[in-house]
């Protein structure tokens, strides 16, 4: 009798919020759900005839076309996006800055779900996905970057699993698990950006084989260099984007010193990412220059050249900097929020716009193709709420409030 | 101190069993068998217009559908087709400069490179470049990425995008299984014109040469393949510029497992230097803080601990 009523406190207390059933249940009905009950509708469906009729049935992918949005957007840009937790766990474990500690957490916890819906929309996209661990076991391609990235995928996935242990065994209430799990943070955090660095720059050098279909000015040697840079630029942004939002929402778990210090975080983020912005800008053209390559600027090409660096590069980064010399965290977000607008732009012209730039058949994605991205990211964003309202990771843990981890 | 070190040198043994799997490529180089067998097309011989036998024996021996193959139906011309998983291969129709009367038929599929983009882009090595010349695929491991049809420099590749199941990736074989029993591949076979030659690839780069030079004004001088992205098994000779005839004329001559190479051997130069610099970062960072904190405060309890403990500071 009594494990059994144990196990019922358990539910209602760790899943339920503390509620019976039926108030959770109630507590659920909400506007934002209801948004989020009409995509699942029709999410569900078109997974539905994915699985069932294939890939053609629901996406503008073809034999001249083989990547489209889901590459473009779920994989490069979300992998991308994801990069928030190698990047923090640097700045705090590795280099010591100690004030950016209580994102930690929150950035460690976007960039596991990051990679793992990551991996949830590239089950959309692989022919047969069941076989995704066959590179990992079955047999190996070492010629091909994209050995590289899914071997590097799947064991970062496993180190950031690992670093969000702590969250979850406090949840848990596993004392000795977590401090095991605290344990390993340093050398967790070295392997992951060991990986990070590798794969980030990988999914640049993927289109070094595409040399013919892509564009000049986006085809480069060094484009892993771009692919990496830009991916801490846009790590360092969503981490700003994101706990923007988390605060925001999450509100009543965080408290009132830390809303002051997030705006302080926010301005040192602002700043870091508008010099790192400034900088890829900078290597931009000197891929440019490198190849020589300035005859194509006053092409049409040219013109989505110019809008990307310009437009989405140099101006989000003056933006940030002058935001935070003025000390207006508000515009960093601003700026933030457009870095990573132009990032995924970034992503989506090399994978979708510059690619095959010069056939007559273009790609354009099916509506169920943005359908399937809308639902992995919906999926993503209820998970992330889902943990984040149990789970210690922008509250401390009423046992652990003294520990700094 | 000696834990710490000891277990640096763990991470280090992970990092390197990681980067083994990217430096062992350098073995991988498909250097070329040199017996093996290519074909040479003239296109100054093909005369597509109510032919396509090659493309309906391909079909055949594929085990295509014939369904909707009408060999007199001449309006397929009208359109560039590319191939796709029912067809590996197709005839297509270009106007003729030179002579406006006799429109250019050029039939294409896999070129059958000598160092095949597609199989050094495939994680799960689904493509052989056989001793024998063809390039063949494996759907036995496939995921179906499809990173192999974005890296073919001739975009030849097709896939099963309407199969859910068992989807694979489709391109001629050059009839690697003809070839073994002893048999010529079928469209080489069933060409009425002859204008598809099946032999070794260096008989048939001196059969070419031998053309060009015997008749000068009917060929322009260069055989398509002999060195594009590298050599390719497959051959084309031309009366025109082959730009005028749908062949891409950027693609050099280097192989293009080449262009990754560079991107490959530096992953080992970062997995041996990023943990000893990260490394670096963090005894240097944590020895600032112990400064700052000053002597008293100083809690070493991580040389206990062991490496990775670090976290006893506020
Ligand atoms: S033509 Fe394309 S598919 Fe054929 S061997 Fe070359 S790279 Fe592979
Ligand atoms: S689609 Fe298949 S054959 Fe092509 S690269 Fe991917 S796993 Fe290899």
């Amino acid at each position: 009798m009594a494990t059994v009523m144990n196990k019922d406190s358990w539910v209602t207390e760790k899943l339920l919020l503390g509620m019976s059933l039926p108030d959770y249940l109630r507590s659920l009905l909400t506007p934002f759900n209801f948004i989020i009950a009409a995509i699942l509708a029709v999410g569900i469906p078109i997974t539905w005839i994915r699985f069932t009729q294939g890939i053609g049935a629901i996406s503008n992918l073809s034999d001249n076309n083989p990547w489209g949005l889901w590459i473009g957007v779920d994989v490069l840009s979300g992998v991308a996006l994801a990069a928030g937790g190698f990047t923090m766990g640097t700045a705090v474990y590795l280099f010591g800055m100690k004030k950016y500690k209580p994102i930690v957490r929150p950035a460690i916890l976007t960039g596991f779900l990051g990679y793992f819906f990551v991996v949830i929309g590239l089950c959309y996209d692989l022919g047969r996905p069941w076989r995704l661990p066959y590179p990992m076991f079955v047999s190996y391609g070492v010629t091909s970057v994209m050995f590289l990235v899914g071997w590097h995928v799947a064991t970062y996935l496993t180190v950031q699993f690992f670093e969000f242990c702590p969250a979850l065994f406090e949840w848990l209430g596993w004392k000795n698990w977590r401090k095991w799990s605290v344990r390993i943070t340093i050398g967790a955090t070295i392997f992951g950006v060991i990986l990070s660095t590798l794969h980030q720059s990988a999914l640049g050098a993927l289109f070094l084989m595409a040399g013919a279909k892509l564009h000049p000015l986006w085809y480069s040697p060094f484009i892993p260099v771009f692919f990496f840079i830009s991916a801490i630029c846009a790590g360092m942004t969503m981490v700003i984007f994101e706990s923007t939002l988390s605060h925001r929402i999450f509100g009543d778990q965080v408290s009132h010193a830390d809303h002051k210090r997030l705006d302080d975080i926010t301005l040192g983020l602002g700043q870091g990412a508008s010099a790192l912005l400034f900088t890829y800008f900078c290597l931009k053209w000197i891929g440019v220059a490198h190849d020589n390559n300035w005859h194509y600027l006053s092409t049409e090409m040219g013109n989505w050249f110019l809008l990307e660096v310009f437009g989405f590069v140099l101006a989000p980064s003056l933006l940030m900097f002058w935001a935070s010399r003025r000390q207006s965290p508000g515009m960093v977000r601003v700026g933030a929020t457009w870095a990573i607008l132009g990032i995924i732009f970034n992503r989506v012209i090399v994978s979708m716009i510059a690619l095959n730039w010069d056939q007559v058949d273009r790609y354009i994605p099916h509506w169920m193709e943005f359908g399937v991205t809308i639902t992995v990211i919906t999926i993503g964003v209820l998970t992330f709420r889902f943990i984040v309202n149990r789970m210690p990771i922008l509250r401390k843990h009423p046992a652990y409030v003294d520990d700094d981890h | 101190m000696s834990l710490k070190r000891r277990d640096f040198l763990k991470l280090s043994t992970a990092a390197a069993c990681l980067g083994v799997t990217s430096t062992a490529h350098g073995m991988e180089d498909f250097k070329g068998w040199p017996d093996r067998y290519g074909m040479l097309t003239d296109t100054t011989l093909c005369i597509g217009a109510n032919c396509r036998r090659c493309e309906e024996a391909c079909k055949k021996t594929n085990k295509r559908s014939l369904e909707g193959l009408n060999l007199s139906d001449n309006s397929v011309f009208d359109h560039q087709r590319r191939t796709d998983p029912n067809s590996y291969t197709v005839v297509n129709r270009f106007a003729n400069r030179e002579d406006p009367e006799n429109p250019i038929y050029v039939k294409k599929q896999c070129m059958h490179c000598n160092e095949p983009a597609c199989a050094s882009a495939c994680l799960v090595r689904a493509f052989t470049k056989t001793p024998e010349g063809p390039v063949l695929y494996n759907k036995d491991v496939c995921i179906g990425c499809r990173y192999c049809m974005l890296a073919c420099p001739f975009r030849m590749p097709t896939y099963d995008y309407f199969d859910a199941f068992s989807p694979e990736v489709r391109k001629c074989t050059m009839c690697h299984d003809r070839i073994i029993e002893g048999k010529i591949p079928a469209c080489a076979d069933v060409c009425p014109k002859e204008a598809i030659t099946f032999g070794k690839r260096s008989d048939l780069i001196l059969l070419a040469r031998e053309k060009i030079r015997h008749d000068p004004d009917r060929y322009q001088q260069h055989i398509y393949g002999e060195e594009e992205v590298g050599g390719t098994s497959w051959l084309y000779l031309a009366g025109t510029d082959f730009t005028n005839i749908g062949f891409a004329n950027n693609l050099g001559s280097t192989p293009y497992p080449e262009f990754t190479r560079g991107f490959l051997s530096a992953v080992p130069i970062v997995l041996t230097v990023w943990p000893v610099m990260l490394t670096g970062f963090w005894k240097f960072s944590k020895a600032r803080e112990r400064q700052e904190a000053g002597p008293e405060t100083d809690t070493t309890v991580d040389d206990e601990k062991g490496w990775g403990d670090g976290y006893r500071h506020e």
